[in-house]
């Protein structure tokens, strides 16, 4: 049997859930990102203790230094629920296909001026590390994170940054073949231009504190890296240098960054207008990871700046900086 | 051998991808069930590329059979060219 | 093709090689126990990251590319769905009980599983289960939040479903299905993987989906028949990685198999526990009835789960013990649950009825040996009992299992006139349980079990009460006070079906759409 149901007009009985309409504070429509997002993570009556962790209850709150009253106060600026999510993504991997299918289909990649060639191949492609090293602490903060609010971007950020490598690597196979990740590899484990950084990544990945962890990677090094690697280098000195068709290569990472950094400054003001103490933490963190990665960032910087080296980095520390003090933490 | 299956949402797009399956596979055994058609076969079942494409008439790529694939069973292998599901026992 | 490669093309096993493997190295900053610290403590070997097959080799590019297809189409049909009001087209409203037990039940655990995978994946060394783990992660949350907007419409003009979150943590047999997943996550990384990505995905899922699923496209309900196939064609990739993860470990080292053996022993009883839910769903629940909970098993378990142990046994994996005890309760599981809820039927998100005349042939053609003898005659008394104006309702609380938390109504495997029961000494306490296999469960870890929060233990501490409530006062109503503390509206949530709020709407609503007013 079928009826036609469309003309019949009948009440609700209700506009959403529950826990929904206290937290909007009234009985509306809400919408897909806030049903599939509001009080997600459980939260009482866990029966048992985790075995990896007999110190904490599975989500805790007490495993970050920062205190909300409620995790909830943190929202995701774009309403990225998954579908949203994917739905952008997929429309950036468009773009990206096209990029890639046009540089490819010129031979654009061959004519690279060999010196451009060469600093991408040196500089661009050992970042794949770094971005597989934020796959996995955006996967920790998402796993041992708080509320939903704050837990959901980093598994969207997680697989950006697998999405991210996978490009780079995409990258050095079109301009070179297996042994030019081989190659990065190398550099990444035993150059001396690289240690720093690397011994930066590793580091941030026994950071147990999930917030200090989302401040270390995706407000502190992506806030410096990107800036400078995708706007600064390549964007600029290369695009100046022949090199317009790396930059095609990588705007889904340079529109990535100018996307996430919206979400990462939000998250930040929402923890640091939350008290004093907060502010404190969040100061500290940042001051502290941002030395250790301008420092660590130096030597990467001048395979591609020479002898503009410093003078870049410190134009990119200050647009950071200047970020910082946006977002509620003077720095 | 035990049976291996595949199911898949019974759709315009999988109309000819579940021909395709039964014209390489002579000994499987297609049930037809509401919004869905689970393919069964003894051991071992092969989805092959080429007999899609040649059916569709376009190319395709394998990894598509997943917007419309709702369940399995078997070992799985799988090629650019092939989808393998299989028991060893 | 995605990721494709310009000049030597690769393979997709190369292709996905270097996407993957390559992009790890080892540490020598910081040591590799203190990056992964809990992939001793199980007692599981490996020794080769790098001996792991991939099953599914998707990059994310070729991720995003599929998945957004199907959230384009899934959203596409839900909204035309509730826009043409959907809802009104099932068979009756008694079907809309089974989406209140699948949201309050089933879709927090999907967000657990993505919790769980996130963890998971972060823990393991190896590249490529690494990165199968945190797609599997994303899929979870995919699967909870599009099984909530697909209920979302239905939570709009139905009960039972308006704070189905809140009743997820509390209310008595939640606690079954939460109990489940909380053991899971609170295990170890790889005994995760054994009891959710092998034993829940592969072995259970279909028994889950399948039925539930072609439950909704039997009774009318698009909504949750198109989440549910969507939902089924990420799984999978899922029972893939299931698969694969118990072959890895297998393979590396012979000391691990007692230990994968005891864990997909205790995970498929545990597993098939919660599906107690699905047994009576089936057979009770759905209007229009799929198959048989007894069939499902047969398909599902028996011949397809026994061809995945056969397949298994090269490695020295035997089916579980515990599938026997299964075997002879196939008869009786969805009638002695079923009978449970309709007496609890007060202190629930959803509601009871008994089955009319018509279905309960349906129920004596497809189980012949118990039905008539034992169910029947005690389904007609309570059908008589209603109809008198005495239906009953069960005001005593329940002694629980405690491992599975079911409520000991079960009887002992082979005798249904005798109710099962176990109990074990441990420190000053004394234990129950329903079955040797959840009494099993517990001596091989009482520390973890002693945890368990039960429902009916905690009613009588006084623990599920909302905040405020005094109860020495006169007149004390504690059954009140619980209905209260689960946030549940005594007589809209609860009670028998006929007389319902619902059962009054969707008849009037229907009429709407078929007669002229």
């Amino acid at each position: 049997m079928h009826i036609d149901l469309q003309t019949v007009s009948i009440k609700p009985l209700r506009h959403t859930f529950d826990n929904i309409a206290r937290r909007i504070g009234a009985d509306k429509p809400a919408t897909r990102y806030q049903e599939g997002t509001l009080d997600m993570q459980q939260t009482a009556n866990f029966h048992y203790r985790p075995t990896w962790d007999p110190d904490h209850d599975i989500y805790d709150a007490s495993r970050s230094a920062i205190k909300m009253a409620d995790w909830y106060a943190f929202k995701d600026p774009r309403q990225f629920y998954y579908g949203a999510y994917t739905l952008a993504r997929a429309k950036q991997q468009d773009t990206a296909e096209a990029n890639f299918d046009f540089v490819e289909s010129r031979g654009m990649a061959a004519n690279l001026p060999e010196s451009v060639r060469d600093t991408v191949l040196k500089l661009l492609i050992p970042l794949r590390h770094v971005a597989w090293g934020s796959n996995m602490n955006n996967a920790a903060i998402c796993a041992y994170g708080y509320g939903t609010g704050f837990s959901q971007p980093h598994i969207f950020q997680s697989m950006d940054q697998l999405g991210i490598a996978q490009y780079i690597t995409r990258v050095g196979l079109l301009l070179g073949s297996v042994e030019v990740l081989d190659d990065a590899k190398k550099s990444w484990v035993e150059d001396d231009t690289w240690q720093g950084l690397r011994r930066l990544v590793e580091d941030s990945m026994v950071v147990q504190d999930p917030f200090e962890l989302f401040v270390v990677q995706n407000v502190v090094l992506d806030g410096l890296l990107y800036p400078l690697v995708y706007e600064t280098i390549i964007d600029d000195v290369l695009s100046a240098q022949g090199g317009t068709s790396v930059a095609m290569l990588t705007q889904f990472m340079t529109d990535w960054f100018a996307e996430t950094k919206k979400w990462a400054d939000a998250t930040v003001k929402i923890a640091a207008a939350e008290s004093a103490e907060n502010k404190e933490i969040l100061a500290k963190w940042i001051v502290e990871w941002r030395d250790r990665a301008a420092a660590a960032l130096l030597p990467v910087a001048r395979i591609a700046l020479g002898d503009r080296t410093d003078e870049l980095m410190g134009e990119v520390v200050q647009q950071f900086n200047a970020r910082m003090t946006k977002a509620g933490v003077a720095v | 051998m035990s049976n291996v299956f595949i199911a898949l949402q019974t759709n315009e797009d999988t109309r000819q991808i579940i021909e395709a399956i039964v014209q390489d596979n002579p000994h499987a055994v297609v049930n037809e069930q509401p919004a869905m058609v689970k393919i069964d076969a003894e051991g071992k079942l092969v989805v092959r590329r080429e007999t899609i494409e040649e059916l569709i008439g376009r190319s395709y790529d394998l990894q598509e059979l997943q917007v419309n694939l709702i369940t399995m069973s078997g070992n799985l292998d799988q090629t650019d060219d092939e989808m393998i599901l299989y028991w060893n026992a | 093709m995605d990721m494709q490669v310009a000049k030597k093309k690769l393979g997709l096993k190369e292709r996905y090689a270097v996407m993957t493997r390559g992009l790890d190295w080892t540490p020598s900053y910081q040591k590799m126990e203190d990056i992964y610290p809990y992939m001793a403590y199980e007692g599981i070997k490996i020794h080769d990251w790098d001996k792991w097959e991939d099953p599914f080799r998707l990059t994310m590019d070729a991720y995003w590319k599929y998945q957004s297809e199907k959230e384009r189409k899934l959203y596409s049909v839900l909204d035309a769905y509730i826009q043409s009001n959907g809802h009104l087209n099932v068979t009756d409203a008694r079907y809309l009980n089974t989406v209140k037990l699948f949201v309050s039940g089933i879709s927090p655990l999907e967000y657990v599983a993505h919790r769980g995978f996130a963890h998971a994946g972060r823990q393991f060394p190896g590249p490529g289960p690494r990165v199968a783990c945190l797609m599997q992660s994303l899929d979870e949350i995919r699967h909870a939040q599009t099984q909530i907007h697909a209920v979302s419409n239905y939570n709009k003009y139905y009960n039972g479903m308006h704070d189905f979150h809140h009743a997820h943590d509390r209310v008595w047999f939640l606690s079954v299905p939460k109990s489940f997943f909380d053991d899971a996550i609170t295990a170890g990384p790889f005994e995760f993987m054994v009891a959710i990505g092998f034993s829940f995905e592969y072995v259970l899922t279909n028994l889950l989906f399948v039925p539930f699923v072609s439950g909704a496209a039997y009774n009318g309900d698009m909504g949750t028949m198109t989440f549910g196939f969507s939902a089924q064609s990420d799984e999978a990739r899922h029972m893939t990685l299931g698969l694969e993860v118990i072959k890895f470990i297998l393979q590396q080292d012979p000391a691990n198999v007692p230990i994968v053996q005891r864990w997909i022993d205790k995970w498929t009883w545990r597993g098939y526990r919660v599906l107690t839910l699905v047994a009576m769903m089936m057979d009770y629940m759905l209007p229009k009835r799929t198959m048989s909970w007894k069939e499902a098993w047969e398909v599902y378990f028996e011949q397809n789960g026994g061809a995945l142990f056969k397949d298994l046994a090269r490695y020295g994996i035997t089916i579980p013990k515990c599938t026997e005890h299964i075997a002879l309760e196939k008869d009786h599981l969805s009638h002695q649950a079923w009978s449970t809820f309709y007496n609890y039927a007060a202190a629930t998100n959803f509601h009871t009825w008994m089955p009319d005349a018509d279905e309960m042939e349906w129920l004596s053609a497809k189980y012949p040996e118990s039905y008539d003898k034992y169910y029947r005659p005690r389904m007609e008394f309570w059908r008589e009992e209603a109809a008198k104006g005495n239906r009953f309702y069960n005001k005593t609380l329940p002694m629980l299992c405690q491992t599975c938390q079911i409520p000991l109504v079960f009887t002992e495997p082979g005798d249904p006139t005798k109710i099962c029961y176990r109990e074990v000494d441990y420190k000053e306490d004394k234990y129950h349980f329903c079955s040797d296999h959840c009494k099993k469960i517990f001596e091989d870890e009482p520390e973890k079990y002693v945890q368990a929060w039960l429902p009916v233990h905690q009613i009588y501490q006084g623990n599920c009460f909302p905040e405020g409530t005094d109860p020495t006062v006169e007149g004390f109503d504690p059954l009140a006070a619980v209905i209260k503390y689960y946030h549940l509206e005594f007589g809209r949530d609860n009670l028998d079906f006929e007389g319902s709020e619902d059962q009054k709407n969707f008849a009037e609503w229907r009429g709407q759409a078929t007669k002229n007013a």
